[in-house]
């Protein structure tokens, strides 16, 4: 009795660090891989910076310290914007908010996506089918217009776009995560633990999904640079945060009417957007190859199917 | 007995597949694709019923008096049951009166009509000449596969598919429009009624932009395509057979590369349909994108609704399109599995 109890704890503890051990491996490997490496890089500087940014900031970010448009100058190294803001510190303090929006968004998208994509393909029959034609209809929509729909109804409030985001990822990792584990739930250990008794949900939660961490982690990665691309856009639209918060999206649209005067006050949040999801989409692919064993050869054949598959959203 | 109605079954099978099997794929597509639609169109019309208030006090916002209010209630008919609501809109919308636009008064028809004009060149150029570049392209890296070229036009690809559109916008707009060079205007602004094309340096900016943000994706595709045709055995046949390297990339790897392209060529499409968005936001061009993001900023939920749905519909055909077309140009997937 006891040493049976004992057996399953450590079973359960092995099981759990054989389930860690395989997301670290895999991200180990794509981290050692060149594109990995950059990638995880370019992420890592654009994280910090935003993270300890508003640390750094010199100025206030909402005080009109200098004229509109100002030069690059010694005090203000990037210039001043719209309305006579330090470019930089405005730059500094404005990234925060999209990298913490866009993880909560991604997180929450792939999250009740994989459940929902999980369960579809257990369950079958008529389940699958109505939780896929649910799919239909979200997917009916592209992604900034279904977050502009929402917007529109109640207003540009932070939590809403969140949710949007995550409601408009949730459909397509559904998909994917669908596919990838039809396969798995037709295997003899998911047989054998239905056969033993085990409820649904823990077959799928102890059964299941662990085989699907690679997919998951690849689905992770590319919802995570639409997550930013959406938000961004929404944000340069005039939806996301509002004025005078700062943040880099609407940086661009308030300060590209003095992009002669001075170009700064577009091209400091151009470049730290563009950097971050080239850096997030280099890593994702980086993990797509070291998850799948490709790339070793230059196989590209298994890939755009993978890492692109969400690219109409 | 089981003898005789045996064979019988296999005679039923051939003559419901008289009728080609594509056109059966075709019509079940049509008929979810028009579920799908009807669908879309209750949550297109439900968002507007969750209101805190309701939709004229939204209108209204900081404006609203009991009178105007009450003015606007009757015109929006929001005094009715919700189902009744929904009918009138729906009826409306199927007989070409979608309704009045609640800020300028005008029908919601003619406020849409001719931005879904120039919406639609802009995304046919750039959907067109996006999709020929990078078939090209993709061939060519496949057929020079692992060369430098290969590499670079690999690695760019890779960077440049996660640029936001608007970061492409306002690059091109720095090199070409307002920084370094001043070759195009930096806004395409023309006049309702005039036609997109009657001044191109216009079109060029924000289809370059499009075209640039679907590129490499096609690129992508088309590249792993084309190599697996290059491996295969009957191209490996053909080169030993002498035949010229261009003839065999273009006469035997191309056609069966097409397949999963065609693919592609749909989603881009499907992409299009969002990026105008922000594209033509950018470059304050007359479409639907743009009239969308207005609506948005004013409020004005029936010229929501129908550009909404307008681009759900065009999802929807797209997809079927795209479906039915590489079912077409795969023989391998049309014919029945027996």
């Amino acid at each position: 009795m006891a040493s049976t109890a004992a057996l399953e704890v450590l079973q359960s503890a092995g099981r759990r660090r054989a389930r860690r051990r395989e997301w670290v491996a895999v991200l180990g490997r794509a981290v050692r891989t060149p594109r990995g490496a950059i990638g995880l890089g370019i992420v890592g500087a654009v994280v910090l910076i935003a993270a300890i940014g508003p640390a750094l900031a010199p100025y206030p970010a909402d005080n009109f310290v200098t004229r509109p448009f100002a030069n690059p100058s010694l005090s203000f190294p990037l210039g001043g914007d719209t309305l006579g803001r330090d470019v930089l510190s405005r730059t500094l303090d404005g990234g925060w908010q999209l990298l913490l929006m866009a993880a909560v968004a991604t997180l929450l998208g792939v999250g009740v996506g994989a459940a929902w994509g999980v369960t579809a393909a257990y369950s079958g029959g008529r389940w699958d089918t109505v939780l896929m034609r649910a799919v239909d209809i979200v997917l009916a929509f592209p992604q900034l217009v279904f977050a502009l729909l929402l917007v529109s109804i109640l207003g540009p409030k932070i939590w809403l776009i969140v949710l949007a985001v995550a409601i408009s990822h949730a459909p397509q990792v559904a998909r994917v995560t669908r596919a990838a584990a039809l396969d798995i739930c037709e295997r003899d250990y998911v047989r054998a633990a239905q056969i033993i008794g085990m409820p649904a949900r823990k077959v799928m939660r102890r059964e299941v999904l662990p085989n699907l961490t690679s997919v998951l982690m690849v689905e992770l990665g590319l919802r995570l640079t639409y997550s930013i691309l959406v938000i961004a856009g929404l944000s340069f639209l005039g939806f996301g945060l509002q004025p005078p918060t700062p943040s880099w999206g609407y940086m661009i649209n308030e300060n590209r009417i003095g992009l002669v005067a001075n170009p700064w006050g577009v091209l400091a949040p151009v470049l730290l957007i563009a950097a971050l999801t080239i850096g997030t989409n280099t890593l994702t692919d980086a993990v797509a190859r070291a998850s799948l064993g490709v790339g070793r050869g230059a196989d590209d054949a298994l890939l755009p199917g993978i890492t692109a598959a969400g690219a109409v959203s | 007995m089981a003898e005789v109605t045996a064979p019988a079954k296999p005679a039923g099978a051939a003559r419901t597949s008289k009728a080609h099997p594509l056109w059966n794929t075709f019509f079940r597509r049509l008929g979810f694709g028009v579920i799908t639609l009807f669908c879309v169109s209750i949550l297109v019309f439900a968002a507007t019923q969750v209101l805190p208030g309701n939709a004229a006090s939204a209108v209204l916002q900081n404006t609203a008096t009991p009178q105007r209010l009450h003015a606007l209630e009757l015109q929006m008919h929001l005094n009715r049951p919700a189902v009744e609501q929904y009918w009138t809109w729906l009826t409306g919308l199927l007989t070409g009166n979608p309704g009045t636009s609640l800020v300028s008064g005008a029908s919601v028809s003619s406020l849409v009509g001719g931005r879904v004009v120039n919406t639609a060149v802009l995304v046919l150029l750039a959907g067109v000449i996006g999709t020929l570049i990078g078939v090209a392209l993709g061939m060519l890296a496949a057929a020079r596969r692992d060369s430098w070229l290969d590499h670079v036009l690999s690695v760019t690809a890779l960077a440049v598919t996660a640029l936001p559109e608007f970061v492409v916008a306002m690059a091109l707009v720095i090199f070409f429009a307002a920084v370094i060079w001043h070759l195009f205007p930096a806004v395409s602004v023309f006049p309702p009624g005039v036609a997109p094309w009657s001044d191109p340096t216009l079109l060029v900016l924000p289809v370059a932009t499009l075209v640039i943000v679907i590129v490499p994706y096609t690129f992508r595709m088309m590249r792993a395509a084309m190599i697996d045709a290059l491996e295969s055995d009957y191209v490996e046949m053909a080169t030993l057979k002498g035949l010229s390297r261009r003839r065999v990339l273009f006469f035997h790897a191309l056609p069966n590369a097409i397949a999963p392209t065609i693919q592609v060529i749909g989603l881009n499409f499907l992409y299009l349909a969002g990026g105008v968005v922000v594209v033509e936001y950018v470059f304050n061009y007359p479409g639907l994108g743009q009239g969308l993001v207005n609506a948005v900023s004013d409020r004005d939920i029936p010229v929501i609704q129908f550009i909404v749905i307008l681009l759900a519909a065009f999802y929807v055909v797209v997809n079927i399109a795209t479906d039915m077309v590489s079912l077409a140009a795969s023989p391998r997937r049309r014919l029945p599995r027996s």
